[in-house]
C-alpha cells in the first residue's frame, strides 16, 4: 500500500495556502479593529457568544436555514454543498484514521481516502461506511445539479435573476464544480478496477470496468480531482467564495456585538466579503422586480466595492428600503455598508485590492477636507413658545395638510398644551441630507432644530414624518421624549384621553419603510387604526412591507419609475378592494395619491375625522395618569 | 326597449346636442342619449361665457331649441357603457339595460372636470375658502360671492392649472380654456364685489383666443387684476384663518408669501368618465392623454377607428364652446356622407 | 470670463456665446429631466432652504443652462434635499439628482472646493 502519491501535490499546496491564507487574514482584520471592538471580540470569543456563535455557524452556513425556509429548492442547493462537504470532509477523515493504516493522518490521506485503500469497504462494518460516504457524495451531486441548472434556468430554485460574474470567479466556479464529479469518476473508477465501493461508487465503477480499462483511466481522474481543489483553494481569497470562511468570522463578530457604524472598517469589509452573492437580495427588490433595474442591489454593491470599482451611482441609486436586508440569508447590515458609501465624497474607492486582490488596504487619499464654514448660516432668531407638546410637522407634512389639520383636531381633543414648531415651516430635519451622506451639513440642521426644541422646554416632540422622526430620535441629543404620530395616538388611547367611533370601513394599513423596517413600529398602527376601522392585511407587510417608491434615500431614481413603483405597490395594497388605504408617512400619502384609484390617508386622518364626542373609558395606566385624567374630566 | 335609428349621440352636452339638433334637421332619425336627468352638461353649471360675457343660459335655449325637434328621441338617465357591431349596424347598450340599435354613432361624452382634492398641496375639500372655478361659477349664478362664513372675501387668489400641465396628477396637456376663465371669473368678482383684489397666479398666459388677449388688457386696464408669475406650490391656513399661499414670482426671482380670503383653483379638463367606460367596453382608442384619439389630428378630427363611430367635442381634447359647436357640426357632416354612401351601397 | 469673479462687478450681459454651457449638457446626460424645466417655480415656492437664505432651484437651473455657472456654484449648496420641490415639479424634473450631479460637477470645475 502506498503512502504518497504526487498527484496530492496540488491539494496540499492549496489546503496549507487557504489555511495559512485565513490565519493572515484573521489576524489582519483583528488587528484593524478599533480598541472596543477587540474587547468585545475578545469577550465573545471566550463568554457565551461563542456557542451561540457555533450553533449559528451550524444553522446558516452548514444548513442554511434561513433560505431554506424562504427558497425550499435553493436552500437545498446551498445545504447539500456546504453540508453535505463538510460531513464528507468529516467522515472521511474518521474514515482515514479509523481504517486507514496509521491514526492521525495528513489531510490528503482522508480525501484520497479511496486511492490509498481502493480494496477499502466490501465487508461489515466497512460496508455500511462506504455505503454512507456515497450517500454523501451522491447528496453533493445532487445539489451540484442544480447549481448547474441554475446557472442556465435561474428559475427552477426559486430564483428570478442570477448574478454575473468575473473571470475569477468562473476559473474558481469551473473547479467547484470539476471537484465532485471528478472525485466521482476517479473512485469509480478505482472501486471498479478493484470490485469495492458502494450503490453510487461501486456500480458506477463495475459498470465503467465492464468497457472501459479502469485501473489506467482512474489516475489522471485523481490527478484532476486534485487539482482542481487546489485551483479552488488558490484562487478562494481573490473570488465571491471567499465568502464562505470570511462569514464564520463574520458570525462571531455578529454575536459578541460588533456592529458596523459610520465608518468603513474591519466589519464593514468583512460583511462585504461575507456576502454569497446568493441573489435573495436582488428578488426582494422592488427597482428590480417593478423597473427591472439591475446593477444596484447590494450583490452588485458588494462585488464592485471588492473589485475597486467606482460605485458613487450605485451607492446612490437605492431606495434605502431595507427590504433586501430583511431577507438577506448572511445577515449583512446592507443599509449601513451602503451609507459608509456614501458619506464617501472623494470620488475614490475608500478600500483598494493589493496583492492582486489577495490583500485590501484602506486608501487613504483625500479624506473630506474639514470645512470649517457653515453651509446654511441659519440665523436664531425664531419666537420659541413654551408647551408640554412640540408639534414638528416635516417638510413633507405641508404638502398633505389633510395631516396637519388631523393632528391639529387631535390635539385640540387630547387637551394638552401643544406648539406647532415648524407651522410656518421650518428647516429640514437633517435626515434626507444624512441619507445623502452629507452629515456635515445634517448637523448644521440638527443645531439648529435642537435648540428650537430644547428652549420650548417640551417633554415630548411629536412628527408626523416617520423620516423625521428617527433621525430625531437617533441622530439628536434631546431631552424630550420623541414619538411619531401613531405612537402619540397609542399614548392617548392608553390613557383614556381619547375615544373613538367604530366606523368598520375597510382598509389596508401600509408600512412605511422608514417606520416599518427603519423604526420598528407595527404595533402601535395597527392598534389604533383597530379602534376606528376594520383592518386588512396583505402579505407584504410589517417586515415584508413594500416602498412606496418615493423614498429620500433614492437621489437618481426619476419620478416616472418612482411612480411605477408606487402604482405596483398600490395594485398589492388594493388587492382585497380595501375602501382605503391607510398609510403613516406624508411621503407616502403624496406618492400614493398620485396613482392610486383607491383613497390614500393618514392614519391620523382616519382616527381624528372618528373622534368621539364624549371622552370617558376607564384609564388603564398608573395613578398618577388616571388622576390628571379624572381631574381634566371634571374641568370639563 | 329595442328601437334602431339613423343615429345614435351619446352624451347630451353640448356638442351631443348640437350635432343631435342638425342631424335631426337634415332629417335623420336620431336618439340623444344623456347618463344625467337633463341635457345640458357643464353649461347649465356656467354663468357667463368668455370672451363677451354673454349669459351661458342663452346658448343653453339655442341648443334647447334645437333639439326639440320630432326626429330626437332624447333619453335622459341612460349611460351608454359599451358600443358593439360594424358597418352600419350598432347595438349599444345602457347601464339600465336599454339597448339601442343604430347605423351609425356619434360619441359625444365630453369631460369631466379635474377633481382639486387630487392636489392636497392646495387643500380642497379641506379648507372651506379653497373652491374651484366651478364652485366660483355656481356661486355667481346664485347672485353673490361668499366666503364659508358668510364673510365678503377681500382678496381672491386664482391658481392656474390645475390638473393640468402637471406630470404628477399624469395630465400633461393644457386645458387650453382656464387661463381665460381666470381672466373672465377675476373681471366678474370686481363686478360683484367693490374694492375686492383679485391674483392670477399662471405659469404661462396661454390667450389663443379671438378677443382672449383684449379682455386680457381689459383685466388689467379696468379692474387692475394682478397677474403674477409663478405656480403656487401650497396653500394652508394661518392663525386667523386667512389663506396663506407660496409661490415664487419668478419674475422679480423671490419667494412671495400672501395671505388671501379665497382661492380659486382652475380646474382643468380630464377625460369624462363615462368616456372612460365607454372606451373600457368598446375597441375604441384613447390617446396618450386619456381622450378618445381620433383617426387623422388634421383631417379627420371626427373619425374614430371604428367605421361608423364618430367623435364630437372635448371628449376627444380640450375645447371651448365654440370650438365644441363646429367639432359637432363637423362630425355632422362625416355622418351624413356616411349615411349616404352606406345607403347608396346597399341600393 | 472676469477674472475677479461676480463679487467686484456682474457683467450686466449674459454673454451666450462665451459662457460655458457644458455643465448644463453634462446634467442633461446624466439627468434627463433637467431639460424639461420651465422655470415655473413651484420648487422655489415650497423650497426649504428657499425660506432660509437665498436659493432658487428655479434660478439655479436657468443659470445653469445659460452657463452662468459662477453664480449658479455660489447659491447651489444650500439645498437642504428635503425632496419637497420633487413633490410638486409640474414637470417631473428629478430636482435633487439635477441638484447633486450639478453639486459635483460644479466643485470640481469651478474650484468651489467641497471634496
Ligand atoms: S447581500 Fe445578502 S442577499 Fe444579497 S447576495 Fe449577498 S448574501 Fe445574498
Ligand atoms: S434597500 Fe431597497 S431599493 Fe435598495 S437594494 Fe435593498 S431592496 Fe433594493
Ligand atoms: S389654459 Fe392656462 S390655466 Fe389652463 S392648463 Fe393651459 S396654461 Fe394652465
Ligand atoms: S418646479 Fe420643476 S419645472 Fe418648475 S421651476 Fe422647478 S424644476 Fe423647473
Ligand atoms: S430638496 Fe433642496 S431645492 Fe428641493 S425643496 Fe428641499 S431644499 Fe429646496
Amino acid at each position: 500500500m502506498k503512502d504518497f502519491d504526487i498527484f496530492v501535490l496540488p491539494f496540499n499546496t492549496g489546503l496549507y495556502f487557504i489555511l495559512i491564507y485565513c490565519v493572515v487574514r484573521c489576524v489582519i482584520w483583528f488587528r484593524q479593529l478599533s480598541r472596543a471592538d477587540k474587547l468585545r471580540l475578545q469577550r465573545g470569543f471566550f463568554g457565551r457568544a461563542f456557542g451561540q456563535s457555533l450553533k449559528e455557524i451550524f444553522m446558516e452556513s452548514l444548513i442554511h436555514r434561513r433560505i431554506l425556509k424562504s427558497k425550499p429548492v435553493l436552500g437545498y442547493m446551498h445545504m447539500s454543498l456546504a453540508f453535505g462537504w463538510f460531513l464528507l470532509i468529516l467522515f472521511g477523515t474518521i474514515e482515514a484514521d479509523i481504517f486507514g493504516a496509521k491514526h492521525l493522518n495528513p489531510p490528503y490521506r482522508a480525501i484520497f481516502f479511496r486511492f490509498f485503500n481502493p480494496d477499502h469497504g466490501t465487508t461489515g462494518l466497512t460496508r455500511i461506511w462506504s455505503f454512507w460516504m456515497d450517500l454523501l457524495l451522491a447528496f453533493i451531486l445532487s445539489g451540484l445539479l442544480l447549481a448547474v441548472i441554475k446557472r442556465f434556468i435561474p428559475g427552477v430554485v426559486g430564483m428570478k435573476k442570477t448574478t454575473r460574474h468575473k473571470p475569477a470567479d468562473r476559473i474558481a466556479l469551473t473547479a467547484l464544480w470539476l471537484i465532485f464529479p471528478s472525485r466521482l469518476l476517479a473512485e469509480s473508477f478505482t472501486c471498479g478496477a478493484h470490485g469495492s465501493g458502494s450503490f453510487l461508487t461501486g456500480t458506477t465503477g463495475a459498470w465503467l470496468a465492464s468497457f472501459l480499462p479502469a485501473e489506467t483511466l482512474a489516475y489522471p481522474f485523481w490527478w484532476l480531482y486534485s487539482l482542481s481543489l487546489g485551483v479552488f483553494f488558490i484562487l478562494l481569497p481573490v473570488t465571491r467564495y471567499m465568502h464562505i470562511p470570511t462569514e464564520l468570522f463574520l458570525i462571531f463578530m455578529r454575536n459578541s456585538g460588533i456592529s458596523t457604524g459610520d465608518k468603513t472598517g474591519t466589519f464593514s469589509e468583512v460583511q462585504i466579503h461575507s456576502c454569497s452573492s446568493c441573489g435573495m437580495c436582488i428578488d426582494a427588490c422592488q427597482m428590480n422586480f417593478v423597473t427591472g433595474i439591475r446593477y444596484m442591489q447590494p450583490v452588485y454593491l458588494h462585488r464592485s466595492i471588492r473589485n475597486d470599482e467606482d460605485i458613487t451611482e450605485i451607492a446612490h441609486d437605492c431606495l434605502m428600503c431595507g427590504r433586501c436586508e430583511e431577507v438577506c440569508p448572511v445577515g449583512i447590515e446592507i443599509s449601513a455598508v451602503r451609507m459608509i458609501q456614501r458619506r464617501n465624497k472623494t470620488g475614490e474607492p475608500l478600500v483598494k485590492n493589493n496583492w492582486m486582490g489577495y490583500f485590501r488596504n484602506r486608501n487613504n487619499v483625500g479624506s473630506e477636507k474639514s470645512d470649517t464654514g457653515q453651509v446654511y448660516n441659519l440665523r436664531n432668531g425664531r419666537e420659541v413658545k413654551q408647551a408640554d407638546v412640540i408639534y414638528f410637522a416635516g417638510c413633507m407634512t405641508h404638502l398633505t395638510p389633510g395631516i396637519k389639520e388631523a393632528m391639529m383636531k387631535i390635539f385640540r381633543a387630547s387637551g394638552e398644551k401643544v406648539w406647532f414648531m415648524d407651522e410656518e415651516g421650518g428647516a429640514c430635519c437633517g435626515r434626507p441630507l444624512m441619507l445623502a451622506g452629507n452629515d456635515r451639513e445634517a448637523r448644521e440642521l440638527i443645531n439648529y432644530n435642537s435648540e428650537i426644541i430644547r428652549k420650548s422646554g417640551a417633554k415630548t416632540l411629536v412628527t408626523s414624518c416617520p423620516i423625521c422622526y428617527n433621525v430625531f430620535r437617533d441622530s439628536y441629543y434631546l431631552e424630550a421624549e420623541v414619538m411619531h404620530h401613531t405612537e402619540y395616538l397609542k399614548h392617548l388611547i392608553d390613557d383614556g384621553n381619547l375615544r373613538f367611533n367604530y366606523s368598520g370601513r375597510k382598509v389596508v394599513y401600509h408600512d412605511p419603510c422608514e417606520l416599518g423596517r427603519i423604526a420598528g413600529i407595527y404595533d402601535a398602527p395597527r392598534e389604533v387604526l383597530s379602534w376606528v376601522a376594520d383592518l386588512h392585511e396583505i402579505p407584504e407587510r410589517e417586515e415584508k412591507g413594500l416602498c412606496c417608491g418615493g423614498s429620500l434615500g433614492n437621489l437618481i431614481l426619476n419620478p416616472s419609475k418612482k411612480a411605477a413603483i408606487a402604482s405596483d405597490a398600490v395594485k398589492r395594497l388594493t388587492r382585497n378592494n380595501p375602501e382605503m388605504i391607510v398609510t403613516s408617512c406624508p411621503l407616502c400619502k403624496k406618492t400614493f395619491s398620485q396613482v392610486s384609484h383607491v383613497k390614500v390617508s393618514d392614519i391620523a386622518e382616519v382616527t381624528a375625522d372618528e373622534i368621539a364626542a364624549v371622552q370617558v373609558r376607564k384609564p388603564r395606566r398608573p395613578a398618577s395618569v388616571s388622576l390628571k385624567v379624572m381631574v381634566k374630566q371634571l374641568l370639563e | 326597449m329595442n328601437s334602431m335609428v339613423d343615429v345614435l349621440v351619446i352624451g347630451g352636452g353640448v356638442a351631443g346636442m348640437e350635432a343631435a339638433g342638425q342631424l335631426a334637421r337634415s332629417g335623420y332619425s336620431v336618439i340623444l342619449a344623456e347618463k344625467e336627468p337633463l341635457t345640458g352638461g357643464h353649461l347649465k353649471n356656467w354663468y357667463h361665457l368668455f370672451p363677451d360675457r354673454r349669459d351661458g343660459n342663452e346658448v343653453g335655449e339655442y341648443l334647447d331649441n334645437l333639439v326639440k325637434n320630432k326626429n330626437i328621441e332624447i333619453r335622459n338617465n341612460t349611460c351608454i357603457t359599451g358600443i358593439t357591431g360594424r358597418k352600419g349596424k350598432f347595438t349599444a347598450t345602457a347601464s339600465d339595460g336599454q339597448v339601442v340599435e343604430a347605423e351609425a354613432v356619434i360619441v359625444a361624452t365630453g369631460f369631466d372636470l379635474f377633481d382639486s382634492r387630487r392636489k392636497e398641496e392646495y387643500g380642497y375639500g379641506i379648507y372651506p375658502n379653497v373652491i374651484t372655478s366651478a364652485d366660483l361659477e355656481k356661486m355667481f349664478r346664485n347672485g353673490s360671492v361668499k366666503l364659508a362664513d358668510g364673510g365678503v372675501p377681500a382678496r381672491i387668489g386664482f391658481i392656474h392649472c390645475v390638473g393640468s400641465r402637471d406630470e404628477k396628477v399624469g395630465n400633461l396637456y393644457c386645458s387650453k380654456l382656464c387661463c381665460i376663465t381666470a381672466v373672465k371669473q377675476a373681471m366678474e368678482v370686481h363686478e360683484k364685489i367693490s374694492g375686492v383684489k383679485t391674483f392670477c397666479f399662471y405659469m404661462d398666459m396661454r390667450m389663443g383666443g379671438a378677443y382672449y388677449e383684449e379682455i386680457y388688457r381689459e383685466a388689467q386696464e379696468k379692474y387692475g387684476v394682478s397677474f403674477i408669475r409663478g405656480k403656487v406650490s401650497e396653500v394652508s391656513q394661518g392663525y386667523n384663518g386667512r389663506l396663506v399661499i407660496k409661490a415664487e414670482d419668478t419674475l422679480a426671482g423671490r419667494p412671495l408669501r400672501m395671505e388671501l380670503d379665497m382661492v380659486v383653483l382652475m380646474a382643468g379638463m380630464e377625460m369624462s368618465d363615462a368616456g372612460e367606460i365607454l372606451a373600457g367596453k368598446s375597441s375604441l382608442r384613447r390617446g396618450e392623454n386619456r381622450f378618445f384619439s381620433t383617426a387623422d389630428n388634421h383631417t379627420a378630427s371626427n373619425r374614430s377607428n371604428m367605421k361608423g363611430v364618430f367623435y364630437a367635442g372635448t371628449c376627444t381634447a380640450p375645447m371651448n364652446i365654440t370650438e365644441s359647436i363646429s367639432h359637432a357640426r363637423a362630425a355632422v357632416t362625416e355622418v351624413v356622407s356616411y349615411l349616404r354612401e352606406k345607403k347608396q351601397r346597399d341600393e | 470670463m472676469n477674472k475677479f469673479g461676480f463679487t467686484l462687478s456682474v457683467p450686466r450681459v449674459i454673454d451666450y456665446d462665451k459662457n460655458d454651457r457644458s455643465v448644463a449638457d453634462l446634467i442633461a446626460a446624466k439627468e434627463p429631466t433637467f431639460r424639461l424645466c420651465i422655470e415655473c417655480g413651484t420648487c422655489a415656492a415650497t423650497c426649504t432652504a428657499g425660506n432660509f437664505t437665498d436659493f432658487s432651484l428655479r434660478e439655479i437651473n436657468v443659470l445653469l443652462r445659460r452657463g452662468e455657472n459662477e453664480a449658479a456654484a455660489e447659491k447651489i449648496n444650500r439645498c437642504m434635499l428635503c425632496g419637497k420641490c420633487i413633490l410638486v415639479c409640474p414637470r417631473g424634473v428629478n430636482t435633487r439628482n439635477v441638484l447633486f450631479i450639478a453639486r459635483e460637477t460644479l466643485s470640481k470645475t469651478n474650484g468651489h472646493e467641497r471634496l
